[in-house]
C-alpha cells in the first residue's frame, strides 16, 4: 500500500525530462502525488493541501540544474519543507522547580501511564532526579495497580489513594507529600479521556489548577487517523499544553499526525514512545520524522547525491 | 453531552447555496470522506462512482447527491459483508464457543471482553474469561475486575506466565464446567512483530487440543480513531490469525468512524461489534442500516 515517494516522483517526473525549469504544468502530477503520499500517512487533509501549496510557491519557476535531475530537486523541496515544519531540533523538558509538575494528558489507550513509568526513569537515571508518580486515575479497572508495578519495576514510589475518587484532592496531596519527603519531581498519570466529554476535561483542567504544573504533555497515539488535530487542538485549547509525546512509533505506521499536530497547535513534539519496555523512549527527531512520513528513508543519499 | 458531526452534516454545509454536483461539490466530498478515515482508496472508489452517475444522468442535484452518496456506502458496506450480526449470540452446536481476542496495543481488547461477557450473560449465557494477556502490567486485575463486575470466572495465571498455558486452563476449566462461551484476552502487540505474532498462532494451536476447532471466532479489535494504519493492522492480524469478526472502539469519540466503511470496503471480515464508552453496557452489534443512518444523521 505505501508505496515509496521517491519512486512515486522518479515515475511522474518522466514526463519532465528534458525540461530546464518546473512550470505549473509539471509540477501539478508530482504535486498528487505528493499530497496522496501525505493522505495515506493520516497527515490532515487540510494540513496536506496547504504542504502542497507551499511546496508549488517554492518550486515554480526553479531552474532544474543540469546536474540536477528534475524529480531529485523536487524530492529536496519537499524534504526540507517538511522538515522545516516539524520543528527544529528536540526541545527540552521543564523540569525546574520545587518539586518540578509533569502533568500527562491525552486519550484512552494512548500510552500515558506507560510513557509516566518511562518518563520517570529517564529522569532519575538521567537527570538525578528524585521523581514520584502518582495514581491520578480513579476510572480505569487496575489502573493504580498499572501504575505501581511500573513504579516497582524502576525503582521509583507510586503516591495513590484507593479510596479518594478525587483525582483533584489526590494530585494536591501527592504535591504535599513530595514536599515532605524530598521528591524534586512529581509525574501525575490521569485517566484518559475523550475531548468531547466536557466533565472530564473540566476534570483534568482543574487538576492543571489546582497544582500548577511546569509541564503538561498530550500523549497521542502515532497511529491516530485524520481526528488527530480536532483532538490535539481541542486539550490544547483547554490545557495549552507544553508538549507532545507520540507512542507506539515502533509499529510500521507513517505517523502524518505528528505532522498534523504540529502545524495545528503549534507546540513541540517532546518525546517518542518506541516500545512497551519501559526504556523504550527517544527524544523526538523532526528530520526522521519527516522522512518516515514520506516513506523516504533514502532521502538524505538522494539528496546528497543531487 | 457528547456531540459529534456527522458526515449529512458537513455534506449539507459544504453544498449550501449550490443546487448540483459539480467538481468543487466534489471536492468537498472528497474531503468530507478522507477526513472521515475512508481512506483514499475507498474515497476514491466512492467519488468514481458518484462521477459516473452524475455523467450518466447529466443533472445531479445536490440533494440528489445525499441520497446517492447514502446508497453508495450502504452497497459498500453490503458487498462484501455477510448478513447482520443479529444479537450478543453464539451458535448452539458449539459448547463452549471460544472467541478469541487479538490487537495492537490500548485499542479496547479487554475493555470489549468485559462488554461482551455482560451481554452474554444477560442473555443467559454462562461465560468464562482467560487471562493470556499475562505480559502488560495489572492486565490480568484489570480483567478479573471486569470478571467481577460482571459476574463471570476468570481463569489466570500469575503475570509472566505462559499465556497458552493459561488459555489451556481456561478452555479445560469451561469444559468441565459445561460453559457455553469462553473468551480469551491476549497481550497488545504490532502486528510487524513477527514473534508476537507467532505466539498467537502457539496460542491458537493449544486451544484446539482441548476443545477441537476452536477458537470459533478470532476477534480483531480495532481503534475507530486509528487512520490508514487500520487495513495494515487488519491485514496482518487476518494472516496470523484468520480473523473472522471484528470491533471497531471508541467510536464515542470525535472520530466518524468512516474507517467502518474502508475496512468493509477491503475486507471481507464482517464488523461485528461497535464499542461506545467504558462502561459496561456500552457495546453493540454492529447494525449496517442503523450505521449508515447514522452517518446521515438519523
Ligand atoms: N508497542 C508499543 N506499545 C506501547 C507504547 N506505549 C504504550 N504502549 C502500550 O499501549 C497500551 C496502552 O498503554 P497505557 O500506558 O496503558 O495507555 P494509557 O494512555 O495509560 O491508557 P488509559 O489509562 O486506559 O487511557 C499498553 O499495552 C502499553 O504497553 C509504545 O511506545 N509502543
Ligand atoms: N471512549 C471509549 N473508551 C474505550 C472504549 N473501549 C475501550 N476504551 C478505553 O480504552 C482504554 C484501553 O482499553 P483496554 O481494554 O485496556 O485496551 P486493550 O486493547 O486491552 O489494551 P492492551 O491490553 O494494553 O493492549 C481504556 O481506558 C478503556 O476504558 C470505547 O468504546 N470508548
Ligand atoms: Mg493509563
Ligand atoms: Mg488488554
Amino acid at each position: 500500500m505505501f508505496e515509496n515517494l521517491s519512486d512515486r516522483l522518479e515515475r511522474s517526473f518522466k514526463i519532465l525530462k528534458g525540461e530546464g525549469k518546473i512550470t505549473e504544468i509539471n509540477v501539478a502530477e508530482t504535486l498528487k502525488d505528493v499530497r496522496r503520499a501525505l493522505l495515506d500517512a493520516d497527515v490532515n487533509y487540510k494540513t496536506a493541501k496547504e504542504f502542497t501549496e507551499s511546496v508549488r510557491q517554492k518550486a515554480l519557476g526553479q531552474d532544474v540544474l543540469t546536474a540536477v535531475k528534475p524529480h531529485q530537486l523536487m524530492v529536496k523541496i519537499v524534504h526540507d519543507e517538511l522538515a522545516l515544519l516539524m520543528g527544529e531540533t528536540a526541545i527540552d523538558i521543564n523540569i525546574k522547580g520545587s518539586p518540578a509538575i509533569i502533568l500527562m494528558s491525552g486519550l484512552q489507550g494512548s500510552g500515558k501511564t506507560t510513557f509516566s513509568g518511562k518518563l520517570a526513569s529517564l529522569l532519575k537515571s538521567k537527570r538525578g532526579k528524585n521523581p514520584l508518580l502518582v495514581a491520578g486515575d480513579v476510572y480505569r479497572p487496575a489502573a493504580i495497580q498499572q501504575l505501581k508495578i511500573l513504579g516497582e519495576q524502576i525503582g521509583v514510589p507510586v503516591y495513590s489513594e484507593e479510596e479518594n475518587k478525587n483525582p483533584v484532592k489526590i494530585a494536591q496531596n501527592a504535591v504535599q507529600y513530595a514536599k515532605q519527603h524530598g521528591k524534586d519531581l512529581v509525574i501525575i498519570d490521569t485517566a484518559g479521556r475523550l475531548a468531547i466529554d466536557e466533565a472530564m476535561m473540566t476534570e483534568i483542567t482543574a487538576i492543571k489548577n489546582a497544582v500548577n504544573p511546569q509541564e503538561i504533555l498530550f500523549v497521542v497515539d502515532a497511529m491516530t487517523g485524520q481526528d488527530a488535530v480536532n483532538t490535539a487542538k481541542e486539550f490544547n485549547d483547554r490545557l495549552d499544553f507544553n508538549g507532545v509525546v507520540l507512542t507506539k512509533l515502533d509499529g510500521d505506521t507513517r505517523g502524518g499526525a505528528a505532522l498534523s499536530i504540529r502545524s495545528v497547535v503549534n507546540k513541540p513534539i517532546k518525546f517518542v514512545g518506541t516500545g512497551e519496555k519501559l526504556d523504550a523512549i527517544d527524544v523526538f527527531h523532526p528530520e526522521r520524522m519527516a522522512d518516515r512520513i514520506l516513506g523516504m528513508g533514502d532521502i538524505v543519499s538522494l539528496v546528497e547525491k543531487a | 453531552e457528547k456531540t459529534k458531526e456527522n458526515i449529512f452534516s458537513r455534506l449539507t454545509r459544504a453544498v449550501a447555496g449550490k443546487s448540483r454536483v459539480d467538481d468543487d461539490v466534489l471536492d468537498e466530498l472528497e474531503e468530507i470522506l478522507v477526513t472521515s478515515d475512508v481512506g483514499v482508496d475507498t474515497t476514491l472508489k466512492i467519488i468514481d462512482r458518484i462521477e459516473g452517475r452524475v455523467a450518466r444522468d447529466k443533472y445531479v442535484s445536490t440533494d440528489e447527491l445525499t441520497k446517492i452518496l447514502r446508497e453508495e456506502i450502504a452497497e459498500l458496506l453490503t458487498e462484501n459483508n455477510s448478513g447482520d450480526t443479529v444479537e450478543f449470540a453464539v451458535p448452539e452446536n458449539k459448547k463452549p464457543y471460544v472467541i478469541m481476542v487479538v490487537g495492537v496495543n490500548g485499542v479496547g481488547k479487554t475493555t470489549t471482553i468485559g462488554k461482551l461477557a455482560y451481554q452474554f450473560k444477560q442473555n443467559g449465557l454462562s461465560v468464562y474469561l482467560g487471562a493470556a494477556d499475562t505480559f502488560r502490567a495489572a492486565a490480568v486485575e484489570q480483567l478479573d475486575i471486569w470478571g467481577k463486575r460482571v459476574g463471570v470466572p476468570v481463569v489466570k495465571q500469575k503475570m509472566g506466565a505462559d499465556p497458552a498455558s493459561v488459555a489451556f486452563d481456561t478452555l479445560s476449566s469451561a469444559k468441565a464446567n459445561d460453559a457455553d462461551v469462553v473468551i480469551i484476552d491476549t497481550a497488545g502487540r504490532l502486528h510487524n512483530k513477527i514473534n508476537l505474532m507467532n505466539e498467537l498462532t502457539k496460542i491458537k494451536n493449544v486451544m484446539s487440543k482441548v476443545v477441537p476447532g476452536t477458537p470459533d471466532e478470532v476477534l480483531l479489535v480495532l481503534d475507530g480513531s486509528t487512520g490508514q494504519n487500520a487495513f495494515e493492522q487488519a491485514k496482518q492480524f487476518t494472516a496470523a490469525t484468520e480473523v473472522s469478526a471484528l470491533a471497531i472502539t471508541k467510536l464515542d469519540g470525535t472520530a466518524k468512524g468512516g474507517v467502518v466503511i474502508g475496512i468493509s470496503d477491503q475486507f471481507k471480515i464482517p464488523v461485528k461489534y461497535i464499542g461506545l464508552g467504558e462502561g459496561m453496557e456500552d457495546l453493540q452489534v454492529f447494525r449496517r442500516k442503523e450505521f449508515v443512518d447514522s452517518l446521515f444523521g438519523e
